[in-house]
Parts: structure tokens; sequence; C-alpha cells
């Protein structure tokens, strides 16, 4: 099966993002970039099918051309090669999609992988608007995926609202990750060392024919409002009283 | 401007309140920009989810019956919903950022090449420009965003617009004719998380556990208080993680964005992952037995204690108070 993976170097999700006092961006100096966690998944679980069944994986990402670095970490993981769309910063999700399908069109693989989200923007869209834009079936959230059919079909598991839904979708088709699908491995020494000799081709974004206008345009962010918390009680009977008296919630 | 349609969000005919605070939003836009609120309801024998949105204040609800929309598939539902976006020309769809929503929305997007902008928490006009507000960065930032093309679409974060209420008479139901074919989806089973307790995104009060739990069976602790305030469970993604709670109990920036009048936050230590579901609820109270907890940065109340020392005391004393 040749999977395709799309990753995104995100902004370390455990550190707190600073915004930039003109409210134009997030300050990314001294913050370490890392493969989107969802998309992290997405590279286990290609790894995973290709040791079961064979294939290949190969890796895309849409972006500006430091994200080598995530792409490197991937393949050092053990995806076996990689394309990388080189285009500025900032695009909307429909352009990234619109990019991906170009790519799409050219590898034509079995299944693409992604995350069903990337912590930075939060949108959650560019899995389900590739879909759309190749015509093909779409099953997001995934927490399990399993192969029917002799590999033509997949039943997917997707975490919804008020429990677990099971679909089946035939190939080629795109799933987005969610948490529970794997631990995603660490790339070990030896993979780090084969990852430097991988195929990584970078392709001009300008060359590909998208119209890449922004139809989503970010103009301005902002703090949102801080809480007043931080205050302490020393004992249950305290709390109590509190949530009695001053908080009115007993 | 043109018209907007809601997108109802319904479970097998069980109306979802999801739906409700999404026909606020849409509202919203209607009293910046023109037009008016229509509800679009999909689905097989739903006709009684279209009688409870037509209480609320809308213009019309368009019922479209079919088969294939007997079980909610992205495929089918976003395909039907371009379909009567183009022919009736409206200018803006809303619905749920739910799993529902986030899932055909984005779909929608792609089928119509229209801007979406997920997840908003407000709208508001800067001269003859809408613009939306939207929480990124698990919520540690908040984007002003504007969208340019037509139809504009929106998912809607459920905490940050208040339930549309009945409304005057109710709005007529216009059955439409609609068709979609899924292919090659197909509908398999679903595994429903059985629960006597309201949903997370509706409780007044939500108590969630977090590692400090340390094992399943410590869970009844948790229930045991939960039912005090007839109260949901949530719980932090390690708990879900280790599989000792389902994966819709998941409190945080993927999984469930709450805002309850209480939130009792039981050995949680307070990722920004988690924070980014819970911080904009009314009064927290923190329970953890690490002072340098980040949830007590956020925290109302914060008691530095042994959970398991702690909570039955704390069951103990509101059994008292409830009593007294």
């Amino acid at each position: 099966m040749k999977i395709l993976v799309a990753i995104k170097p995100v902004p370390n999700p455990d550190e707190k993002v600073k915004i930039r006092p003109d409210g134009s961006g997030i300050n990314l100096d001294n913050i370490k970039m890392v493969i989107n966690p969802f998309c992290e998944i997405a590279v286990e679980e290609a790894l995973r099918i290709k040791e079961k069944q064979g294939g290949e994986v190969v890796i895309l990402t849409v972006g500006p051309k430091a994200g080598e670095q995530q792409i490197r970490t991937a393949l050092a993981m053990g995806a076996d090669r990689a394309i990388l769309v080189e285009v500025e910063n900032g695009l909307d999700s429909l352009a990234v999609a619109k990019f991906m399908a170009k790519a799409v069109e050219h590898e034509k693989p079995d299944l693409v992988l992604m995350g069903k989200q990337a912590v930075d923007d939060d949108n959650n869209q560019v899995g389900q608007i590739l879909s759309a834009l190749l015509s093909w079936h779409q099953a997001t959230f995934a927490s399990k995926v399993e192969f029917v059919a002799d590999g033509k079909k997949a039943h997917v598991t997707r975490e919804v609202d008020g429990g677990l839904e099971t679909i089946e979708v035939s190939l080629p088709a795109v799933v987005t990750t969610d948490l529970r699908l794997n631990e995603p491995r660490y790339a070990s020494l030896p993979g780090i060392m084969k990852a430097k000799k991988k195929e990584l081709k970078a392709i001009p974004g300008a060359s590909l024919g998208v119209d890449a206008a922004p139809r989503v345009r970010v103009l301005s962010l902002a703090a949102p409002k801080e809480r007043a918390g931080g205050r302490k009680v020393a004992d249950v009977a305290e709390l109590v009283a509190k949530l009695k008296n001053e908080a009115k919630v007993l | 401007m043109a018209d907007i349609l809601v997108v109802a969000e319904h479970q097998d005919g069980v109306f979802r309140k999801t739906t409700l605070s999404t026909i606020t939003a849409a509202k919203a836009l209607a009293g910046l920009s023109g037009g008016e609120v229509d509800v679009l309801v999909l689905g097989s024998g739903v006709a009684s989810v279209a009688d409870t949105v037509a209480a609320c204040g809308v213009r019309k609800v368009l019922l479209g019956e079919g088969a294939a929309f007997a079980k909610y598939l992205a495929v089918t539902f976003a395909s039907a919903v371009a379909q009567v976006v183009k022919e009736k020309g409206y200018g803006a769809v809303f619905a749920p950022a739910s799993t529902f929503g986030k899932d055909f929305m984005p779909r929608l997007s792609g089928l119509l090449d229209a801007p979406l902008a997920s997840d908003i928490v407000g709208l508001i006009k800067e001269g003859d420009k809408v613009l939306a507000m939207r929480p990124m960065y698990a919520g540690n930032a908040i984007a002003t965003v504007e969208l340019s093309g037509s139809p504009l679409l929106f998912t809607v974060r459920q905490t940050a617009f208040d339930a549309a209420a009945p409304a005057g008479a109710k709005a007529p139901v216009e059955p439409i004719s609609v068709s979609a074919d899924p292919g090659a989806t197909a509908f398999v089973s679903r595994q429903e998380t059985k629960s006597e307790r309201p949903e997370l995104t509706d409780a007044r009060v939500i108590v969630s556990a977090g590692r400090g739990i340390k094992a399943q069976e410590n869970l009844k602790m948790v229930e045991e208080l939960a039912d005090l305030f007839q109260a949901a469970i949530g719980a932090s993604r390690a708990v879900v993680d280790a599989g000792w709670a389902p994966n819709d109990w998941q409190v945080g920036q993927t999984g469930k964005i709450v805002a309850p009048e209480l939130y009792f936050a039981l050995g949680i230590s307070g990722a920004i992952q988690h924070l980014a579901g819970m911080k904009d609820s009314k009064v927290i109270v923190a329970i953890n037995k690490d002072e340098e907890a980040p949830i007590f940065q956020v925290a109302d109340y914060g008691l530095v204690a042994d959970l398991f020392k702690a909570v039955p005391e704390l069951i103990a004393e509101i059994k008292k108070l409830k009593s007294a």
C-alpha cells in the first residue's frame, strides 16, 4: 500500500505561546518547532501499516523550507521519502489542501493519512477539504484503522461526541488521526543516520498553478482574557465555606 | 446580505442542543449584515427535530428527509448542504463545532471553494466587513479573521453563544427534495458511551479526573462527588489514554470545550491542552498534591492536598450541608 502522510511543523505545544505586542502573530524566538502531534500519529500509523503489509510511506509538507527539519524527523522514524511543496507561511486551509491535491494527483497513493488538527491554528479542516477536492472518501478523528476486502476498503473507528463510531470507506481515502490511534515511536539513532540519505524532493509551490489567494485571513491575534485564579484554600472546610458563601455554588 | 442557513445537529433523530447556540451565532451575523436565518434538518424520520427548531425564532425550517441521510455521513451531508446552498442562494452556513460540524463543514468548504472559520467565539463588524473571532494555539490567542468569497462558512463554539430560546410563533417547516449518494462510504456501527449524567457540554457542574486518580477504581470517588451535583464527569487526556474513561469524556483543546458554573479538577496538573477546554468555567476548584501544578494558576479555589483524603472529606461536608 502506498501511503502519503501530510505533516506540519508547529511550535512546541507544551510551551505557552507569546503574542507579539503588535498582535501580528506569535513570537517564535527560542521556540522549538516540532511535528504537529496529530501528524506524528499519522506517520506512526503509516509505518505500522507498511510493516504489516508492505508498501511505501511518503511524507508531504506544504510550507516553508524550514519544515525540512521535521520532515527529516519523519524520515528518521522510518518513512521512505518526502516531498516539500515550498510555499510561504500562513496559507489558509483551502490553499494548503489545493497544493496537497496536486501532490496526491502526482503520487497517486492508496491512502492519505494526516492529523485531524494542527495545534497551532486549531482549524481541523485540511483533510476534509482535501478529500472533497479529490472526490475521495473521508474518515476523520480515527482511533482505529483496519483494512478489509483485500485492502480495498478500510473500517475506521472515529472518536465522536457520545462515543465511538465505525464507518467503512473504500480506498483511496483521506483518514485523519485522533489521539488514541497509536503512540508514535521515537526516531532511532540508525534511523536518524539513514534519514540523511533519503530522498527529499522540494517543489516550488509557484510551479504548480494553484490559486493560493487567501480566503481566510488572520488579521490580528490578541491574548484571551486572563482568569483571576491562583487563590488557595487551607483545607476542605475553608473550600466548602468559600463555595457556599463567596461563590454561592453550593 | 443573502440569507443564512444553520445545519441542525441530531443523533439519529434526537435533537442536540449544540444547534441552539449555533442559531444564536447565525442570528448575530444576521444582526450585523442582514438576511434571515433558516435551519436545515437532514435525516430520516426527523420531523420532531424540525418541530423543535421551528420554535427557536427562525424564519423557516427546511426538512430534507431520505434514506441516504438515515445515518450521518460527511459525504452525504456535505453534498446535500452544498445542493441546498446553491439552489437557494444562501450567503452563509453555520454548524456547531462539534464532531458533527467539524467533520462535514470543511468538506463543504472544499466542495464550494468557500472560506470556513472554525470554532468561532464571536462576530464583529468593522466598517462594512464582518469579522470572526476564533481561538488558536489552544486558546492562548484569539484571532480576528476575515473571510472572503461566498458562501461564508462558520462552525460555532457552543460555550461562546447562548442557547436560542423559544421565541414567537413556530416557523413553517418546508419539506425539500434533496439527494446524496454515499458512494462506497457506509455506516458500520456506533458504540454509545452510556450515561445517566448530563452531557459534558450541557452540565451545570463538571467533576473531572486527572492522572492523580491513579487507578480506574478510584473514579468511584469522583462519581460520588458528581452525584451530589447531578454533574457530568470529565477527564484529562492521561485518564482517557489509560483506558479508565471513554474518549468522549476528554476535556481539552481537541476534546470537549466546556464552561460550566462549577468545575472540579481532581488530580489534574493543568497541561495547556486541558486548560484550553475548561478555562472559561465560571468557578474552578482544583485539588492536587503538587502545589506547583499549573492548574492552580487558573483555579479560583486551589487546595493542595492528597486527593484520597480531601475528596471523601469534601463529599462528607457537602452531604452535611445538603441535609442541614
